[in-house]
Protein backbone atom coordinates (compact mmCIF):
# COMPACT_ATOMS: atom_id res chain seq x y z
CA UNK A 1 0.00 0.00 0.00
CA UNK A 2 1.15 3.57 -1.12
CA UNK A 3 0.18 6.62 0.54
CA UNK A 4 -0.29 10.22 -1.08
CA UNK A 5 -1.30 13.49 0.15
CA UNK A 6 -2.13 16.77 -1.26
CA UNK A 7 -1.81 20.33 -0.87
CA UNK A 8 -5.66 20.74 0.45
CA UNK A 9 -4.81 17.98 3.11
CA UNK A 10 -6.14 14.74 1.90
CA UNK A 11 -4.82 11.21 1.85
CA UNK A 12 -4.64 8.46 -0.31
CA UNK A 13 -3.77 5.19 0.29
CA UNK A 14 -3.47 3.10 -2.42
CA UNK A 15 -4.12 -0.62 -2.87
CA UNK A 16 -4.42 -2.19 -6.41
CA UNK A 17 -6.81 -0.24 -8.24
CA UNK A 18 -8.79 0.28 -4.77
CA UNK A 19 -7.96 3.91 -3.13
CA UNK A 20 -9.08 5.14 0.52
CA UNK A 21 -9.27 8.62 1.21
CA UNK A 22 -9.44 10.89 3.95
CA UNK A 23 -8.56 13.94 5.63
CA UNK A 24 -5.04 14.35 7.24
CA UNK A 25 -4.46 15.11 10.99
CA UNK A 26 -3.11 18.37 9.82
CA UNK A 27 -6.92 19.20 7.91
CA UNK A 28 -8.67 18.13 11.09
CA UNK A 29 -6.85 20.14 13.69
CA UNK A 30 -7.37 23.17 11.18
CA UNK A 31 -11.25 22.62 10.88
CA UNK A 32 -12.10 22.24 14.50
CA UNK A 33 -14.94 20.19 15.92
CA UNK A 34 -16.26 17.95 13.26
CA UNK A 35 -20.13 17.59 13.69
CA UNK A 36 -21.69 16.35 10.39
CA UNK A 37 -19.46 14.49 7.50
CA UNK A 38 -21.48 14.00 3.92
CA UNK A 39 -19.44 10.99 1.89
CA UNK A 40 -20.44 9.94 -1.22
CA UNK A 41 -21.90 6.52 -2.00
CA UNK A 42 -21.19 4.02 -3.62
CA UNK A 43 -21.69 4.09 -7.81
CA UNK A 44 -20.83 8.02 -7.48
CA UNK A 45 -18.35 9.19 -10.36
CA UNK A 46 -16.26 11.48 -9.12
CA UNK A 47 -13.97 13.96 -10.92
CA UNK A 48 -10.64 14.68 -9.07
CA UNK A 49 -10.46 18.39 -7.96
CA UNK A 50 -14.67 18.23 -8.08
CA UNK A 51 -16.73 18.34 -4.77
CA UNK A 52 -16.74 15.41 -3.33
CA UNK A 53 -18.09 15.17 0.35
CA UNK A 54 -18.82 17.80 2.86
CA UNK A 55 -17.38 18.52 6.63
CA UNK A 56 -19.04 20.48 8.78
CA UNK A 57 -17.47 21.70 11.79
CA UNK A 58 -18.87 24.26 14.56
CA UNK A 59 -17.15 27.12 12.60
CA UNK A 60 -17.97 26.21 8.98
CA UNK A 61 -18.82 24.39 6.44
CA UNK A 62 -16.07 22.44 4.07
CA UNK A 63 -16.00 20.92 0.81
CA UNK A 64 -13.88 18.20 0.49
CA UNK A 65 -12.11 17.67 -3.43
CA UNK A 66 -11.84 14.21 -4.50
CA UNK A 67 -7.74 14.16 -4.99
CA UNK A 68 -8.36 11.66 -7.95
CA UNK A 69 -11.42 10.52 -10.27
CA UNK A 70 -12.79 6.91 -10.28
CA UNK A 71 -15.99 5.24 -9.09
CA UNK A 72 -17.07 4.98 -5.28
CA UNK A 73 -16.97 1.95 -4.15
CA UNK A 74 -17.89 2.34 -0.30
CA UNK A 75 -18.71 5.59 1.74
CA UNK A 76 -18.06 5.65 5.37
CA UNK A 77 -21.20 4.86 6.87
CA UNK A 78 -19.38 5.43 10.62
CA UNK A 79 -19.12 8.75 10.12
CA UNK A 80 -22.51 9.53 10.12
CA UNK A 81 -23.44 8.49 13.48
CA UNK A 82 -19.57 9.57 14.69
CA UNK A 83 -18.15 12.22 12.43
CA UNK A 84 -16.36 13.39 15.00
CA UNK A 85 -13.92 10.19 14.44
CA UNK A 86 -12.90 12.40 11.14
CA UNK A 87 -11.15 14.75 14.46
CA UNK A 88 -10.07 11.34 16.37
CA UNK A 89 -8.93 9.21 13.83
CA UNK A 90 -8.62 11.08 10.42
CA UNK A 91 -6.17 8.71 8.89
CA UNK A 92 -7.45 5.65 10.30
CA UNK A 93 -11.32 4.59 10.99
CA UNK A 94 -12.05 8.16 9.88
CA UNK A 95 -11.46 7.67 6.29
CA UNK A 96 -14.24 9.32 3.86
CA UNK A 97 -14.46 7.07 1.05
CA UNK A 98 -12.80 4.20 -1.26
CA UNK A 99 -12.83 4.63 -5.11
CA UNK A 100 -11.32 2.41 -8.51
CA UNK A 101 -9.15 4.50 -9.53
CA UNK A 102 -10.00 5.75 -13.37
CA UNK A 103 -6.60 7.30 -13.93
CA UNK A 104 -3.91 6.23 -11.96
CA UNK A 105 -1.72 8.51 -13.88
CA UNK A 106 -3.31 11.13 -11.65
CA UNK A 107 -1.18 9.87 -8.51
CA UNK A 108 2.04 11.06 -9.92
CA UNK A 109 1.61 14.52 -8.82
CA UNK A 110 0.72 14.27 -5.56
CA UNK A 111 3.03 14.24 -2.47
CA UNK A 112 4.44 11.20 -0.47
CA UNK A 113 4.83 11.28 3.13
CA UNK A 114 8.42 13.20 3.70
CA UNK A 115 7.11 15.72 1.07
CA UNK A 116 3.74 16.33 2.80
CA UNK A 117 5.40 16.51 6.52
CA UNK A 118 7.78 19.36 4.54
CA UNK A 119 4.73 21.01 3.16
CA UNK A 120 2.80 21.15 6.62
CA UNK A 121 6.09 22.43 8.24
CA UNK A 122 5.98 25.13 5.68
CA UNK A 123 2.53 26.28 6.55
CA UNK B 1 -17.95 35.14 11.66
CA UNK B 2 -16.86 35.82 8.26
CA UNK B 3 -18.60 38.38 6.89
CA UNK B 4 -16.97 41.27 9.57
CA UNK B 5 -15.70 44.23 7.58
CA UNK B 6 -11.69 44.14 7.86
CA UNK B 7 -10.29 46.98 7.49
CA UNK B 8 -6.70 47.07 5.73
CA UNK B 9 -4.66 47.35 9.16
CA UNK B 10 -5.86 44.46 11.70
CA UNK B 11 -4.85 45.54 15.24
CA UNK B 12 -3.93 43.96 18.39
CA UNK B 13 -5.80 44.33 21.53
CA UNK B 14 -4.12 44.83 25.05
CA UNK B 15 -4.33 40.85 25.64
CA UNK B 16 -2.78 39.98 22.35
CA UNK B 17 0.59 38.21 23.36
CA UNK B 18 -1.81 36.56 26.27
CA UNK B 19 -3.88 34.70 23.97
CA UNK B 20 -0.72 33.67 21.91
CA UNK B 21 0.88 32.70 24.91
CA UNK B 22 -2.12 30.15 25.86
CA UNK B 23 -2.99 28.61 22.83
CA UNK B 24 -5.25 31.18 21.31
CA UNK B 25 -5.88 31.00 17.58
CA UNK B 26 -5.76 33.81 16.29
CA UNK B 27 -8.58 35.09 13.45
CA UNK B 28 -8.98 38.62 12.39
CA UNK B 29 -12.49 39.64 13.52
CA UNK B 30 -13.70 43.50 13.75
CA UNK B 31 -10.34 44.85 13.13
CA UNK B 32 -8.68 42.78 15.66
CA UNK B 33 -6.66 39.74 15.98
CA UNK B 34 -8.55 38.01 18.25
CA UNK B 35 -8.92 33.85 19.58
CA UNK B 36 -11.14 31.68 17.53
CA UNK B 37 -10.45 29.65 20.33
CA UNK B 38 -8.10 27.11 22.13
CA UNK B 39 -8.98 23.85 23.49
CA UNK B 40 -11.75 23.53 20.83
CA UNK B 41 -14.92 25.17 20.18
CA UNK B 42 -17.28 22.57 21.95
CA UNK B 43 -14.51 21.91 25.37
CA UNK B 44 -15.15 25.47 25.56
CA UNK B 45 -18.22 25.70 25.14
CA UNK B 46 -19.16 23.11 27.97
CA UNK B 47 -16.89 24.43 30.22
CA UNK B 48 -18.27 27.63 30.42
CA UNK B 49 -22.43 26.60 30.68
CA UNK B 50 -20.85 24.08 34.10
CA UNK B 51 -17.59 25.91 35.48
CA UNK B 52 -16.53 29.48 34.26
CA UNK B 53 -15.07 30.85 30.88
CA UNK B 54 -12.68 33.77 30.71
CA UNK B 55 -13.39 36.02 27.65
CA UNK B 56 -11.85 39.00 26.29
CA UNK B 57 -14.24 41.78 24.29
CA UNK B 58 -11.58 44.66 24.91
CA UNK B 59 -12.62 45.28 21.00
CA UNK B 60 -16.06 46.20 22.48
CA UNK B 61 -16.60 50.30 22.18
CA UNK B 62 -16.68 51.49 25.96
CA UNK B 63 -17.70 54.73 26.11
CA UNK B 64 -19.04 57.65 28.68
CA UNK B 65 -21.99 60.35 28.46
CA UNK B 66 -21.75 62.97 30.68
CA UNK B 67 -23.76 65.97 31.47
CA UNK B 68 -27.47 67.22 31.88
CA UNK B 69 -30.09 65.80 30.62
CA UNK B 70 -28.30 62.94 29.02
CA UNK B 71 -31.15 60.32 29.68
CA UNK B 72 -33.44 62.49 27.70
CA UNK B 73 -30.71 62.43 24.59
CA UNK B 74 -30.49 59.33 24.82
CA UNK B 75 -34.60 58.51 24.61
CA UNK B 76 -34.64 60.12 21.11
CA UNK B 77 -32.35 57.46 19.74
CA UNK B 78 -32.90 54.24 21.92
CA UNK B 79 -36.50 53.11 22.74
CA UNK B 80 -35.65 52.11 26.00
CA UNK B 81 -36.42 53.56 29.69
CA UNK B 82 -32.97 54.99 30.00
CA UNK B 83 -35.12 58.02 32.63
CA UNK B 84 -35.92 55.05 34.82
CA UNK B 85 -32.70 53.73 35.18
CA UNK B 86 -31.26 53.71 38.62
CA UNK B 87 -27.78 54.41 39.52
CA UNK B 88 -25.60 51.13 39.59
CA UNK B 89 -28.01 49.84 37.08
CA UNK B 90 -28.04 48.87 33.47
CA UNK B 91 -29.44 47.85 30.34
CA UNK B 92 -29.79 46.07 26.47
CA UNK B 93 -30.76 48.73 24.45
CA UNK B 94 -31.33 49.25 20.48
CA UNK B 95 -29.28 52.50 19.13
CA UNK B 96 -31.83 53.42 16.32
CA UNK B 97 -30.99 55.01 13.17
CA UNK B 98 -33.66 57.81 11.46
CA UNK B 99 -35.66 56.27 9.92
CA UNK B 100 -35.85 53.34 13.14
CA UNK B 101 -33.37 50.61 12.12
CA UNK B 102 -31.14 48.80 14.29
CA UNK B 103 -27.75 50.40 13.95
CA UNK B 104 -26.05 48.85 16.95
CA UNK B 105 -27.18 46.90 19.97
CA UNK B 106 -25.78 47.84 23.89
CA UNK B 107 -25.40 47.79 26.99
CA UNK B 108 -26.19 51.24 28.96
CA UNK B 109 -25.91 51.34 32.71
CA UNK B 110 -26.01 54.54 34.77
CA UNK B 111 -23.03 55.25 37.26
CA UNK B 112 -23.36 55.89 40.71
CA UNK B 113 -20.79 58.58 42.28
CA UNK B 114 -18.08 55.78 42.72
CA UNK B 115 -17.04 54.56 39.51
CA UNK B 116 -14.35 53.91 37.04
CA UNK B 117 -14.72 56.27 35.04
CA UNK B 118 -14.23 59.69 36.66
CA UNK B 119 -17.48 60.89 35.57
CA UNK B 120 -20.26 62.13 37.48
CA UNK B 121 -23.47 60.43 39.24
CA UNK B 122 -26.29 60.14 36.99
CA UNK B 123 -23.71 60.12 33.85
CA UNK B 124 -23.91 56.98 31.51
CA UNK B 125 -21.39 54.46 30.56
CA UNK B 126 -22.26 52.33 27.41
CA UNK B 127 -20.97 49.58 25.39
CA UNK B 128 -21.25 48.70 22.19
CA UNK B 129 -19.90 46.71 19.31
CA UNK B 130 -16.17 46.47 18.08
CA UNK B 131 -17.17 46.43 14.21
CA UNK B 132 -19.86 49.07 14.50
CA UNK B 133 -18.11 51.58 17.41
CA UNK B 134 -16.59 54.18 15.02
CA UNK B 135 -19.89 54.83 13.35
CA UNK B 136 -21.96 54.28 16.58
CA UNK B 137 -19.42 57.27 17.86
CA UNK B 138 -19.76 59.78 14.73
CA UNK B 139 -24.05 59.27 14.85
CA UNK B 140 -24.01 59.86 19.14
CA UNK B 141 -21.37 63.28 17.80
CA UNK B 142 -24.63 64.04 15.03
CA UNK B 143 -27.60 63.05 16.77
CA UNK B 144 -27.02 64.12 21.03
CA UNK B 145 -26.58 67.80 21.63
CA UNK B 146 -23.91 69.96 22.54
CA UNK B 147 -24.19 70.56 25.92
CA UNK B 148 -23.20 66.63 26.66
CA UNK B 149 -19.76 65.16 26.81
CA UNK B 150 -19.04 61.69 24.68
CA UNK B 151 -15.94 59.83 26.01
CA UNK B 152 -14.54 56.78 24.08
CA UNK B 153 -12.48 55.02 27.06
CA UNK B 154 -9.93 53.16 24.21
CA UNK B 155 -7.45 52.57 27.05
CA UNK B 156 -9.93 50.68 28.58
CA UNK B 157 -9.70 46.13 27.77
CA UNK B 158 -13.16 44.36 28.56
CA UNK B 159 -13.48 40.82 30.29
CA UNK B 160 -16.03 38.71 30.71
CA UNK B 161 -16.47 35.85 32.87
CA UNK B 162 -19.76 33.68 32.33
CA UNK B 163 -20.85 30.46 34.05
CA UNK B 164 -22.11 29.33 36.89
CA UNK B 165 -18.94 28.98 39.07
CA UNK B 166 -17.80 33.04 37.58
CA UNK B 167 -19.37 34.12 41.09
CA UNK B 168 -17.22 31.67 43.43
CA UNK B 169 -14.35 32.45 41.03
CA UNK B 170 -14.36 36.22 41.06
CA UNK B 171 -15.74 36.35 44.57
CA UNK B 172 -12.54 35.27 46.21
CA UNK B 173 -11.04 38.14 44.40
CA UNK B 174 -13.64 40.85 45.13
CA UNK B 175 -16.07 39.56 47.66
CA UNK B 176 -18.45 42.31 46.81
CA UNK B 177 -19.42 40.91 43.37
CA UNK B 178 -21.71 37.93 44.97
CA UNK B 179 -24.02 40.81 46.14
CA UNK B 180 -24.57 42.40 42.59
CA UNK B 181 -27.79 41.10 40.53
CA UNK B 182 -28.02 40.67 37.05
CA UNK B 183 -28.10 43.87 35.31
CA UNK B 184 -25.96 45.18 38.22
CA UNK B 185 -22.97 47.23 38.29
CA UNK B 186 -20.04 48.85 40.62
CA UNK B 187 -16.49 49.74 41.41
CA UNK B 188 -14.10 46.83 42.71
CA UNK B 189 -10.71 46.21 43.28
CA UNK B 190 -9.06 42.99 41.60
CA UNK B 191 -6.04 41.76 42.22
CA UNK B 192 -5.23 45.54 43.13
CA UNK B 193 -6.53 47.19 39.86
CA UNK B 194 -9.45 49.35 39.91
CA UNK B 195 -12.19 48.18 37.64
CA UNK B 196 -15.72 48.54 37.10
CA UNK B 197 -17.84 45.29 37.33
CA UNK B 198 -21.31 44.37 35.93
CA UNK B 199 -22.87 41.41 36.48
CA UNK B 200 -23.95 40.80 32.97
CA UNK B 201 -23.20 39.00 29.81
CA UNK B 202 -23.72 37.57 26.53
CA UNK B 203 -23.81 33.61 27.13
CA UNK B 204 -26.74 33.20 28.99
CA UNK B 205 -25.46 32.01 31.74
CA UNK B 206 -24.97 33.90 35.27
CA UNK B 207 -21.53 35.89 34.69
CA UNK B 208 -19.83 39.40 34.82
CA UNK B 209 -18.24 41.83 32.30
CA UNK B 210 -15.10 43.61 34.13
CA UNK B 211 -13.48 46.73 32.90
CA UNK B 212 -9.98 47.44 33.75
CA UNK B 213 -6.81 50.12 32.14
CA UNK B 214 -5.54 48.10 29.13
CA UNK B 215 -2.64 48.45 31.02
CA UNK B 216 -3.36 46.00 33.63
CA UNK B 217 -5.07 43.83 32.16
CA UNK B 218 -3.05 40.87 32.02
CA UNK B 219 -2.24 41.08 35.56
CA UNK B 220 -6.13 40.52 36.30
CA UNK B 221 -6.43 37.92 33.58
CA UNK B 222 -3.99 36.22 34.81
CA UNK B 223 -5.49 36.31 38.48
CA UNK B 224 -8.81 35.10 36.69
CA UNK B 225 -7.26 31.86 34.97
CA UNK B 226 -5.33 31.31 38.29
CA UNK B 227 -9.02 30.15 39.39
CA UNK B 228 -9.20 26.38 39.19
CA UNK B 229 -13.24 26.69 37.75
CA UNK B 230 -11.87 29.59 35.17
CA UNK B 231 -10.47 28.40 31.71
CA UNK B 232 -9.84 31.40 28.13
CA UNK B 233 -12.85 31.01 25.74
CA UNK B 234 -11.97 31.80 22.31
CA UNK B 235 -15.31 33.35 19.88
CA UNK B 236 -16.00 30.15 18.30
CA UNK B 237 -17.61 29.13 21.84
CA UNK B 238 -18.95 32.96 22.42
CA UNK B 239 -21.11 32.54 19.01
CA UNK B 240 -22.18 29.36 20.35
CA UNK B 241 -22.96 30.41 23.85
CA UNK B 242 -25.13 33.26 22.20
CA UNK B 243 -27.00 31.28 19.58
CA UNK B 244 -28.22 28.68 21.86
CA UNK B 245 -28.85 31.67 24.56
CA UNK B 246 -31.48 32.95 21.82
CA UNK B 247 -29.18 36.31 21.55
CA UNK B 248 -29.14 38.18 18.54
CA UNK B 249 -25.58 39.37 16.92
CA UNK B 250 -25.50 42.47 15.34
CA UNK B 251 -24.44 42.67 11.64
CA UNK B 252 -25.66 38.95 11.69
CA UNK B 253 -28.90 38.94 13.30
CA UNK B 254 -29.85 42.64 13.42
CA UNK B 255 -28.73 45.22 10.57
CA UNK B 256 -30.12 49.00 10.10
CA UNK B 257 -33.04 47.27 7.46
CA UNK B 258 -34.63 45.60 10.70
CA UNK B 259 -36.79 47.22 13.62
CA UNK B 260 -37.56 46.40 17.36
CA UNK B 261 -40.65 44.30 16.68
CA UNK B 262 -39.61 42.47 13.73
CA UNK B 263 -36.48 41.52 15.82
CA UNK B 264 -38.78 40.15 18.51
CA UNK B 265 -36.53 42.43 20.92
CA UNK B 266 -40.32 43.86 22.92
CA UNK B 267 -38.30 43.33 26.53
CA UNK B 268 -36.14 46.34 25.04
CA UNK B 269 -39.43 48.89 24.93
CA UNK B 270 -41.08 48.85 27.30
CA UNK B 271 -44.62 50.40 27.84
CA UNK B 272 -44.20 53.55 28.47
CA UNK B 273 -42.23 54.06 25.02
CA UNK B 274 -44.64 52.05 23.66
CA UNK B 275 -46.95 55.12 24.43
CA UNK B 276 -45.34 58.10 24.44
CA UNK B 277 -43.09 57.12 21.14
CA UNK B 278 -40.15 59.64 20.94
CA UNK B 279 -37.46 57.41 19.30
CA UNK B 280 -36.56 57.19 15.41
CA UNK B 281 -39.23 55.00 13.49
CA UNK B 282 -41.51 55.06 16.66
CA UNK B 283 -44.92 55.22 14.86
CA UNK B 284 -44.12 52.14 12.77
CA UNK B 285 -42.12 50.04 15.72
CA UNK B 286 -45.13 50.88 17.98
CA UNK B 287 -47.67 49.68 15.34
CA UNK B 288 -45.74 46.36 14.58
CA UNK B 289 -46.13 45.61 18.28
CA UNK B 290 -49.40 46.16 18.43
CA UNK B 291 -50.16 44.41 15.00
CA UNK B 292 -47.73 42.07 14.50
CA UNK B 293 -44.58 42.86 12.07
CA UNK B 294 -44.74 41.27 8.45
CA UNK B 295 -41.81 39.54 9.32
CA UNK B 296 -39.80 38.48 12.72
CA UNK B 297 -37.13 36.95 14.03
CA UNK B 298 -37.51 33.44 15.33
CA UNK B 299 -35.55 30.24 16.36
CA UNK B 300 -35.22 27.20 14.59
CA UNK B 301 -34.25 23.57 15.63
CA UNK B 302 -33.03 21.88 12.06
CA UNK B 303 -33.65 17.56 11.89
CA UNK B 304 -30.37 15.63 11.56
CA UNK B 305 -26.75 16.99 11.89
CA UNK B 306 -26.24 19.26 9.60
CA UNK B 307 -26.07 22.95 10.49
CA UNK B 308 -27.75 25.59 8.27
CA UNK B 309 -26.14 28.78 8.28
CA UNK B 310 -26.12 32.12 7.91
CA UNK B 311 -27.71 33.02 4.11
CA UNK B 312 -29.89 30.25 3.63
CA UNK B 313 -33.53 30.14 2.82
CA UNK B 314 -36.44 29.04 4.38
CA UNK B 315 -38.86 27.33 2.88
CA UNK B 316 -42.86 26.35 3.22
CA UNK B 317 -43.28 23.83 0.54
CA UNK B 318 -42.47 25.68 -2.77
CA UNK B 319 -42.50 28.93 -1.11
CA UNK B 320 -39.81 31.05 -0.04
CA UNK B 321 -40.77 32.50 3.40
CA UNK B 322 -37.49 33.65 5.06
CA UNK B 323 -33.53 33.84 5.32
CA UNK B 324 -31.69 32.00 8.20
CA UNK B 325 -29.53 34.92 9.84
CA UNK B 326 -27.41 32.51 12.34
CA UNK B 327 -27.05 29.11 12.68
CA UNK B 328 -25.16 26.19 13.88
CA UNK B 329 -24.45 23.10 15.85
CA UNK B 330 -25.19 23.52 19.24
CA UNK B 331 -22.73 21.75 21.85
CA UNK B 332 -25.02 21.73 24.39
CA UNK B 333 -28.17 19.87 22.82
CA UNK B 334 -26.24 18.07 20.43
CA UNK B 335 -28.44 19.43 17.15
CA UNK B 336 -28.31 21.98 15.04
CA UNK B 337 -30.01 24.93 15.95
CA UNK B 338 -30.68 28.45 13.74
CA UNK B 339 -31.91 32.36 14.22
CA UNK B 340 -33.86 33.60 11.22
CA UNK B 341 -36.69 35.91 10.13
CA UNK B 342 -39.61 34.24 8.49
CA UNK B 343 -43.13 36.01 7.90
CA UNK B 344 -45.12 36.34 10.91
CA UNK B 345 -47.33 33.83 9.65
CA UNK B 346 -45.16 31.50 9.30
CA UNK B 347 -43.28 32.19 12.95
CA UNK B 348 -46.16 30.49 15.22
CA UNK B 349 -43.98 27.89 17.36
CA UNK B 350 -43.93 24.11 16.10
CA UNK B 351 -44.54 25.59 12.22
CA UNK B 352 -42.67 22.79 10.28
CA UNK B 353 -40.30 24.40 7.56
CA UNK B 354 -37.32 23.76 5.18
CA UNK B 355 -34.11 24.92 5.21
CA UNK B 356 -32.32 25.09 1.61
CA UNK B 357 -28.45 23.42 2.89
CA UNK B 358 -26.30 23.58 -0.02
CA UNK B 359 -29.39 22.31 -2.49
CA UNK B 360 -30.49 19.99 0.05
CA UNK B 361 -34.01 20.15 2.04
CA UNK B 362 -33.75 20.05 5.95
CA UNK B 363 -36.67 19.61 7.62
CA UNK B 364 -36.73 22.30 10.15
CA UNK B 365 -39.52 23.57 13.29
CA UNK B 366 -39.76 27.11 14.78
CA UNK B 367 -38.63 26.76 17.92
CA UNK B 368 -38.43 28.75 21.47
CA UNK B 369 -35.78 30.62 22.24
CA UNK B 370 -33.23 30.66 24.18
CA UNK B 371 -32.88 26.92 23.45
CA UNK B 372 -30.68 26.61 26.77
CA UNK B 373 -32.47 28.05 29.41
CA UNK B 374 -30.62 31.22 30.67
CA UNK B 375 -29.47 31.00 34.22
CA UNK B 376 -28.99 34.90 35.44
CA UNK B 377 -29.39 35.85 39.20
CA UNK B 378 -32.21 37.83 38.88
CA UNK B 379 -33.07 40.35 41.78
CA UNK B 380 -36.39 39.17 43.67
CA UNK B 381 -36.06 35.58 42.12
CA UNK B 382 -33.30 33.54 44.62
Amino acid sequence: MTTYYTREHEWIAVEGDVATVGITDYAQAQLGDIVFVEVPGAGTTVAKGKEAAVVESVKAASDIYAPVSGEVVEGNAALEGDPALANTAPETEGWFFKLTLSDPAELEGLMDDTAYKAFVDSL
Amino acid sequence: MSDEDVPETIETLPLDSWHRAQGGRMVAFAGYHMPIQYDGIIAEHLWTRENAGLFDVSHMGQLTLAGEGADAALETILPGDIKGLGEGKMRYSLLLGETGGILDDLMVTRLPAANAFDEAAGDFYIVVNGATKWDDIAYLHEQLPEGLTLNHHGDQALLALQGPKAVDALARLAPGVADLFFMEAGAFTIAGVSAWVSRSGYTGEDGYEISIPAADAEAVAAALLALPEVKPIGLGARDSLRLEAGLPLYGHDLDEKIDPATAALGFAVPKRRRAEGGFPGAEQTIGFFKDGPPAKRIGLTIEGRQPAREGATIYDGDVAVGTITSGGFSPSLQVPIAMGYVSTDRAALGTALEVDVRGKRLAATVSAMPFVSQNYVRKGAK
